[in-house]
């Protein structure tokens, strides 16, 4: 069976979700369910990691769901070590989404601090899932620091603009030898399956599943987008057909 | 991981029955693809793909052009010793051949070097046997402190080393290194290397990533063409180049494609590679690797070379001598092999430009080695 694999755990769902701006925990929950995810993500600044009977907490079914809490808010590598370090003292899983988004009107992420953060999560004993801009030289330094995946951002988060950032994640597919994520900016199925289809290895959405009217419904339509993508993928899409061939003869001395 | 863990996991026998088995429709697929993945590289060695040989050339050719322009870098070897403790079966230097046994002196290695210095090179590709008592890495250091102010790039073509070793030559200046594997054929390996520190086929396979984590900036790979199955060899190799490119990604790589020259021992290649199947394999490995260096050396015919430089080669020597002291002294009784391509440095450099190539003869600087500023 072909599954996902981070850190040596295995995952069926390529899809992961993640758990801000919904309008209830309902409609949050539903989203979990339609998405088929595995892996759901938690800002640490917006729960109460001590306390089991937090409203979104309660609502993630722990033996489903692997929460993976992130560090959103963060405005450089020291508070976000000390965030992750605060779950896993709570009792979570010492798995991180890496965020260090020092902008707070594009929560673009800051590379500096955020390689300085995995370098220290790693060493500690993290799994460290970096988010971050779709830049190759900084995935790979991330990968050499030891994290379990790379995050490239689609595009700004919240933007749903799909995979604007695409020839610098392809560049990061073909070169990664840890799963690469795509996450941020994914709005809509075709996004999710277009990233799939360029051979990331998952997607990770949030703010198009929270906004939509129906966030069960569409956390469905995700679900099959990725699997779309994927499947799509692994079949071996068609190519687009390279340009006529040039008429002078390379091989001609050959037939001497 | 190493490429070892990699190369165990495959059955060599698995990828020659995989290669045979492509068909045309692969073929196409994979010169369509803008990424090869491991069957489309496979589809490009098969024999289904020797009738698309020609827009697999131009493929090559166009990738070349595009990553590299229409330049070729120049270098030359310069053979420091031939004295060897190896039995390689194939090797002029083999320790039971008669040949006459000589290790340069420092001295004597500034004179060849002037030599090439003043034919124009400015990268030089220093060449040993494997012989720890006539020249270990503390000779080898020596040799590249003498040659630094003279080259701009000095490489180094010896036995495999242990990343302390490396470290030891890069702080003396040497920024790249050629060491082809032979064969990646495990039992063929063993047979071809009956005795000598090269039976050890894991240290010589590591010895790429040894040199990479060292710091190394410049890596070289290759099979020797002759000894195993062509195909395998080459799927084998752009397998090992990638391996090495994905986890270290701050050195570049260079492919070479020796093949099996005439040699004192009088060894017959086990399994000769035509000029049409070397063509197919140079495009081959152009295709996986775009940004590959790919080397040609003298051991190849003059006609050919000339014919071969569209297809995606990026860097040549000229002029070659491969007997330590051939370049100052007429006598090269102590060569490893016979060369092809005798043409002066000169004249490969007319030959280029005519066909509209750049010669390239400095393409590195020392300053990229002082850590100070």
């Amino acid at each position: 069976m072909d599954t996902l694999i981070i850190a040596g755990r295995s995952f069926r769902s390529r899809l992961m979700v993640g758990t801000g701006k919904f309008s209830s925990n309902a409609a949050m929950v539903a989203a979990m369910e339609g998405s088929g995810c595995e892996i759901v993500t938690v800002a640490l600044r917006r729960v109460d990691i001590d306390n089991p009977h937090d409203s979104i907490l309660a609502h993630i079914d722990r033996s489903k769901y692997l929460l993976l809490p992130n560090t959103s808010g963060a405005r450089d590598a020291e508070e976000a070590v000390r965030l992750a370090r605060l779950a896993r003292a709570a009792g979570c899983e010492p798995w991180v989404k890496l965020e260090v988004t020092p902008d707070p009107f594009y929560l673009l992420p800051d590379p500096i601090e955020t390689l300085k953060a995995a370098e220290i999560l790693v060493k500690d004993g993290f799994v460290v899932l970096p988010y971050i801009n779709a830049d190759p030289v900084l995935a790979k330094r991330l990968q050499e620091a030891g994290t379990a995946t790379v995050m490239p951002l689609g595009a700004p988060i919240g933007t749903n603009k799909g995979v604007r950032t695409r020839d610098s994640i392809a560049i990061i597919i073909e070169q990664a030898i840890v799963p690469v994520v795509v996450d941020a900016g994914l709005g809509a199925p075709s996004h999710a399956a277009e990233a799939m289809e360029m051979g990331a290895d998952a997607v990770l959405v949030n703010t198009a599943l929270a906004v939509a009217r129906d966030p069960g419904r569409m956390s469905s339509a995700f679900r099959k987008g990725v699997e779309a993508g994927h499947e799509a993928y692994l079949a071996g899409l068609g190519r687009q057909q390279d340009r006529a061939e040039a008429s002078s003869p390379l091989t001609g001395f050959l037939r001497n | 991981m190493s490429f070892q863990e990699t190369l165990d996991s495959y059955d060599l026998s698995e990828i020659e029955a995989r290669i045979a088995a492509k068909q045309p429709a692969d073929v196409k697929a994979a010169l369509a693809a803008t990424q090869l993945g491991p069957d489309d590289f496979m589809a490009l060695l098969s024999p289904a793909a020797a009738v698309y040989l020609e827009p697999l050339a131009q493929r090559a050719h166009r990738l070349t052009v595009q990553r590299f322009g229409k330049t070729i870098l120049m270098y030359a070897p310069l053979y420091l010793s031939n004295e060897c403790t190896n039995g390689c079966r194939y090797c002029g230097f083999n320790a039971r051949n008669s040949v006459p046994r000589r290790t340069l002196t420092f001295d004597e290695i500034e004179a060849e070097a002037r030599v090439l210095h003043a034919r124009g090179f400015r990268h030089l590709l220093l060449v040993t046997g494997e012989a720890p008592k006539a020249a270990d890495t503390a000779y080898l250091a020596a040799a590249v402190t003498r040659l630094r102010a003279l080259f701009s790039s000095l490489s180094i073509e010896v036995y495999p080393m242990d990343e302390a070793g490396y470290r030891q030559l890069i702080a003396a200046g040497v920024d790249g290194l050629t060491l082809y594997q032979e064969t990646y054929d495990r039992a063929l390996y063993a047979e071809m290397h009956p005795f000598g520190k090269k039976r050890d086929f894991d240290f010589r396979l590591r010895a790429p990533e040894h040199a990479a984590a060292a710091g190394m900036r410049r890596i070289g790979v290759g099979a020797l063409l002759g000894l195993g199955k062509f195909r395998v060899e080459a799927f084998c190799t752009g397998l090992h180049a990638l391996h090495l490119a994905r986890r270290f990604w701050r050195s570049h790589l260079t492919i070479s494609f020796p093949r099996m020259r005439p040699a004192d021992g009088g060894f017959q290649p086990l399994n000769p590679v035509s000029d049409r199947d070397f063509v197919q394999l140079i495009c081959a490995l152009r295709l996986l690797l775009p940004d590959a260096g790919l080397v040609m050396s003298t051991r190849e015919s003059a006609q050919l070379r000339d014919n071969l430089l569209p297809l995606g080669i990026t860097q040549m020597s000229a002029g070659s001598c491969t007997s330590p002291g051939g370049y100052t002294e007429k006598d090269d009784s102590g060569r490893q092999f016979v060369i092809d391509d005798d043409r002066s440095p000169a004249e490969v450099e007319a030959m280029l430009r005519q066909h509209g190539y750049d010669p390239v003869w400095k393409d590195w600087d020392a300053a990229f080695h002082q850590k100070s500023i």
